[in-house]
């Protein structure tokens, strides 16, 4: 019994004290953006996000993220949940769809990230298709010719080891366009 | 062409691992010397020395189990405490409350058997004190006492122990498990976790104005350390409620293929030290070859599912052109709703196999929105939960259908039944059955209850057969220490909390206590030498007899309450049907 009590106490100040705590040394010392949750700041030093967690963004002169289960509330992660016959998942992507189509055209197809959900509520990407798609909208709210957007697009592709399709970071894509040189 | 690179790394990956860190293992345990036994071995004799355990010679299985139940009802009560208690405790600036006795109570006896079923929300409900002392500590707990059973088991079933009744001394496996098997690649992999963005701070939250202007708090913390156990050690339980699909908690598509090799890290290596250890490496490869074309097939088999969509979605009656489901160089296309676009579709797939086939029970993806057959393959790998399996209980669970099949052959022959050179006799078929049949009995009585019932109905996120397969995949997870759940389900209630805390602990000990009975039975047997009526357990064949036995014994039993589940819900999204 004692034995069992005097190891517990050892393993629990040993790894449930002493492995994270010195990790976070570790981690702080070595690679301080990472282990501060990647923080990016905008032209005139604020703070304005992490380049991993995805933000919401409605205006038309910003690329838009994908639909979010809990409006890209980053203190609070999580999917739908919704099965593919659920009543209440079709009614959401028919919303969804008939909005994107308004926004952003109804000749081509949707792609299908651009009306489905995360699973962390938090996706900071988007397919290239989803945002080539977005093109015309955002150059024509911001009167750039759509050349020049799909060209900063086609830039800031990502298609890092191991990913099954290209991707771009949306946060990054937005803070891009503010940045009127990098186009 | 990224399908086959992608399996192709995976594949040799997994081959590096298994016989590097299994040929590792089986040195570590048998007393050999290593690399790293100078570092380790001082700290080893200190640990023993400050808890006043004076000899580790060889145990009986009872006192082993003893010590290894004795030592994990401690750890469960001071875990009782300090999730508790939290609001009194250090490193919460948040100032959260301390958690509620029922769900505190599931919480731990998911934590201790290394299950990691979560009923909270770890961003909302745990403070930073409670995520290292409570969580991180527990997983580690449960991960390496898993190791250190089976390493016992082991023992008992290939004699290293000669003319010794004992199967090893249970503290000085933790031990060893903890020194050399986790420590190193705990390090090694929190670092390099978190040189790829996954934080490690003691901050709780930062606020932050967004690009648009309107506020973010961004929850973390030390998500790091807790990340590597949930994955080294099988346990899954993710820092925030999102798990592995949580950009904290998995950045990158290297940190998801990272992951999922970890999952399977220890218990690949466990079937190779096997192996070794019996003297016949042939009959590791058999028990791995076979977990692995398992693995294959369910893996193919979600992913096509999962790549075809939902055809609900393309013929939206009130969308003029359709969404497009199509993979191509634009996009991973599929069933994304519950997916990350970092992942797509065979990554995502992976994963969930890995964690379901593991009992790990992390996710990257979130089940309950994959397609019903999609979904159904998690399900089946929790089912029979030896696809490669739990670190340490899935070798052992893979070795009781090896009795079993031994004992279905030998009455085909008309033989005495014998395994590695042992007499399977009555007991061991007893404790075998006990062991294989608690199974289906834990998973199938109360998902009948809470279909039946108000109680239970009351959870469900989703209706018709999508929700019973929410409830079935909520008790088939608990008994089968994943953890994984189809996470629309409310399991923050009084029923849920209790029956799938018992669900969890029956899961646990009833199986861990009947297979180091098993070995302490054998163990007393003397090993015969294999004579011409000896049917060799290390052949193809056997391994195909061994798989039937696994799909016929462990799957059949489910069938009728997966045609109910996955199967109608398959039909109806053909038909189109809504709920």
């Amino acid at each position: 019994m004692f034995v069992a009590i005097r190891f517990t106490l050892l393993i629990l100040v040993s790894m449930g004290l002493l492995y994270p705590l010195a990790l976070t040394g570790l981690g702080q010392a070595f690679f301080p953006q990472q282990a501060n949750g990647s923080l990016i700041h905008n032209a005139t030093g604020q703070t304005i996000g992490s380049s991993l967690i995805g933000q919401a963004f409605t205006r038309p002169e910003y690329f838009h993220p994908r639909p979010a289960a809990n409006g890209y509330d980053a203190a609070n992660s999580g999917g739908s949940n919704l099965g593919p016959t659920s009543k209440k998942l079709i009614d959401r992507i028919t919303v969804d769809t008939s909005g994107y189509q308004q926004k952003n055209g109804a000749k081509q197809p949707i792609p299908v990230d651009a009306v489905t959900a995360s699973a962390s509520n938090l996706d900071p990407h988007i397919s290239v298709a989803n945002a080539l798609r977005q093109v015309p909208r955002v150059a024509h709210a911001r009167n750039v010719s759509p050349k020049r957007i799909k060209a900063l697009v086609l830039q800031l592709t990502e298609k890092p080891l191991f990913s099954e399709a290209p991707y771009l970071n949306v946060l990054t894509l937005n803070l891009a366009l503010e940045t009127k040189n990098s186009f | 062409m990224f399908e086959i690179t992608y399996l192709l790394f995976f594949l040799v990956a997994s081959l590096l691992i298994t016989v590097c860190l299994g040929g590792y293992m089986a040195k570590v345990f048998n007393y050999q010397p290593t690399l790293l036994t100078p570092i380790f071995e001082p700290i080893e004799k200190l640990s023993l020395y400050i808890t006043g355990i004076q000899s580790t010679g060889s145990q009986h299985w009872k006192q082993y189990a003893f010590d290894f139940l004795l030592f994990n009802l401690v750890c469960g009560f001071v875990t009782f405490l300090i999730l508790s208690f939290q609001h009194l405790l250090p490193l919460n600036p948040l100032h959260l409350a301390g958690m509620e006795p029922w769900q505190a109570f599931n919480t731990i006896c998911s934590f201790v058997t290394n299950t990691n079923w979560q009923s909270y929300s770890g961003e909302v409900a745990l403070s930073n004190f409670s995520q290292i002392a409570g969580i991180t500590f527990m997983m580690i707990v449960g991960a390496v006492s898993g190791l250190a059973v089976c390493v016992g088991f082991l023992r008992g079933l290939t004699n290293r122990h000669s003319g010794n009744s004992g199967l090893g001394h249970f503290y000085q496996d933790f031990l060893k498990s903890l020194l050399y098997v986790f420590l190193p690649l705990l390090l090694v992999g929190s670092l390099f976790f978190i040189s790829q963005g996954v934080p490690q701070t003691l901050q709780q939250q930062v606020s932050v104005t967004a690009l648009e202007g309107a506020p973010q708090n961004i929850a973390f913390g030390p998500v790091a350390s807790l990340l590597t156990i949930k994955q080294l050690g099988t346990n899954g339980g993710g820092f925030f409620n999102a798990n592995s699909a949580h950009p904290f908690e998995n950045p990158n598509p290297l940190t998801n293929f990272i992951e999922i090799l970890m999952e399977l890290a220890i218990p690949m290596g466990l079937v190779y030290m096997f192996g070794v250890w019996l003297k016949n490496r042939m009959q590791g490869w058999v028990i791995w070859g076979a977990m692995m074309a398992v693995f294959l097939s369910f893996l193919w088999m979600g992913n096509a599912f999962e790549q075809a969509g939902n055809p609900i979605l393309s013929h939206l009656p009130s969308i003029s052109v359709g969404i497009d489901q199509q993979s191509s160089s634009l996009q991973s296309g599929g069933n994304m709703e519950g997916k990350e676009v970092r992942f797509g579709v065979l990554p995502s797939m992976l994963f969930t196999v890995a964690t379901t086939g593991t009992s790990t029970g992390a996710v990257n993806n979130m089940h309950d929105s994959l397609t019903p057959i999609g979904g159904l393959v998690p399900l089946a790998d929790m089912m029979l939960n030896i696809i490669f399996g739990g670190v340490g209980v899935g070798l052992m669970g893979f070795l009781l259908y090896g009795i079993i099949a031994v004992f279905l052959t030998g009455l085909m022959v008309g033989r005495t039944p014998e395994i590695f050179g042992k007499k399977i006799e009555k007991p061991e078929i007893i404790l075998a059955s006990i062991a294989i049949l608690l199974h289906p009995l834990l998973i199938l009585v109360p998902t009948a209850i809470a279909t039946m019932n108000d109680f239970g109905l009351s959870s469900l996120n989703n209706l018709g057969p999508h929700g019973l397969s929410e409830i079935l995949y909520a008790y088939t997870s608990a008994a089968a220490n994943n953890g994984s759940a189809f996470a629309g389900l409310n399991a923050n209630t009084p029923w849920y909390n209790i029956s799938l805390g018992i669900v969890i602990l029956l899961g646990r000990y009833i199986s861990i206590i009947a297979l180091l009975a098993i070995a302490g039975s054998l163990l007393s047997k003397t090993k015969m030498e294999p004579g011409p009526g000896t049917l060799p357990t290390n052949t193809l064949l056997f391994g195909g007899v061994w798989l039937g036995v696994i799909l016929i014994v462990g799957a059949l039993t489910f069938v009728p309450v997966l045609v109910l589940g996955p199967l109608a819900d398959q039909l109806a999204m053909l038909n189109g049907t809504l709920f």
